[in-house]
């Protein structure tokens, strides 16, 4: 209970520890200490506004995640590279999607969100007003279902997986 | 020798999709078209140039620099967001809800629609304080 108290949020103590030593960019003890006290003070200063945080199923998933995601956005980047280099204009068919959800979790559809903006190509623009569903802008794509279903199978799977 | 062909290199593929993606801002022509530029252009180009200064301060001090994943870390968690504002504004001020798609349920689109739980307060609250004409 006591733990619990004192750190409500275990992974971003963690997170913070070792963010702080990335600022100072150099391990000595003072820095240890400075840093783990504010991974404990932080998190307990900011514990109200994290009301119904979901709890990482698998979080190690989430480092297969990061790198998928690195290696799409490597791979799409040169594609709308391309895309903006070599295309006329008049031929750039852009499309709206509409993405339906199975996501619930705000912090889920968050991160999903920001994958989407993140990989060049599509621009995850409005949330439906309930929540089930994601619009998203495609900046070229001859086939819309095509790039719904691999959102979906690709990170929308996967998020599931860690979230729970 | 081989580093710095490697930070060279590094250097210039940063370069290419910062000056690709700052091409697209121009020759794009729709408002939402240009907003795929600036994406590409903070994850590949900015990336690029900041692995060539990890790799130049490995090299040189040998020492691991992790101010670089700082950065784009902050710039990987800002970037979407900041798109999204942009894409929302514009298409409060510009997009019509009859061109978009199907939003597969009851409720619309979030700018353009009120969500569930807050409907009705949401109605009386643009009622006593929204635009009498």
């Amino acid at each position: 209970m006591l733990l619990r108290r004192l750190l409500p949020h275990p992974l971003l103590s963690v997170f913070l520890a070792i963010f702080w030593l990335q600022l100072v960019n150099k391990i000595t003890p003072g820095n240890i200490l400075l840093g783990s006290f504010l991974a404990i003070v932080i998190p307990i200063m900011t514990s109200t506004y994290w009301p119904d945080r979901p709890l990482l199923k698998r979080p190690l998933k989430a480092f297969a995640y990061t790198g998928i995601v690195l290696w799409d956005i490597l791979v799409a980047n040169i594609q709308v590279a391309l895309i903006v280099l070599f295309k006329p204009n008049r031929e750039i068919r852009s499309k709206w999607i509409s993405v339906p959800l199975e996501l619930k979790e705000p912090e889920a559809i968050t991160v999903l969100a920001a994958t989407i903006t993140l990989t060049p190509g599509t621009v995850s623009a409005m949330l439906s007003a309930d929540g089930s569903a994601l619009l998203v802008h495609c900046l070229h794509s001859d086939d819309p279902e095509a790039v719904c279903a691999d959102i979906k199978s690709r990170y929308e799977r996967r998020l599931k997986e860690i979230f729970g | 020798m081989i580093i710095e062909i490697i930070i060279s290199a590094l250097i210039v593929i940063g370069g290419i999709f910062g000056l690709v993606g700052s091409f697209g801002l121009l020759k794009l022509k729709t408002t939402m078209q240009r907003l795929h530029a600036p994406t590409k252009a903070t994850t590949l180009g900015v990336g690029g140039l900041l692995l060539a200064s990890m790799v130049k301060a490995y090299y040189d001090k040998s020492m691991l620099s992790s101010h670089e994943l700082l950065i784009l870390f902050f710039l990987f968690i800002t970037a979407p967001v900041s798109a999204n504002f942009m894409s929302k504004a514009y298409m409060l001020l510009r997009v019509d809800e009859d061109g978009l798609p199907d939003t597969g349920s009851d409720y619309g689109w979030a700018g353009y629609d009120l969500p569930p739980a807050d409907t009705e307060t949401a109605h009386s609250r643009l009622g006593d304080s929204g635009p009498s004409d």
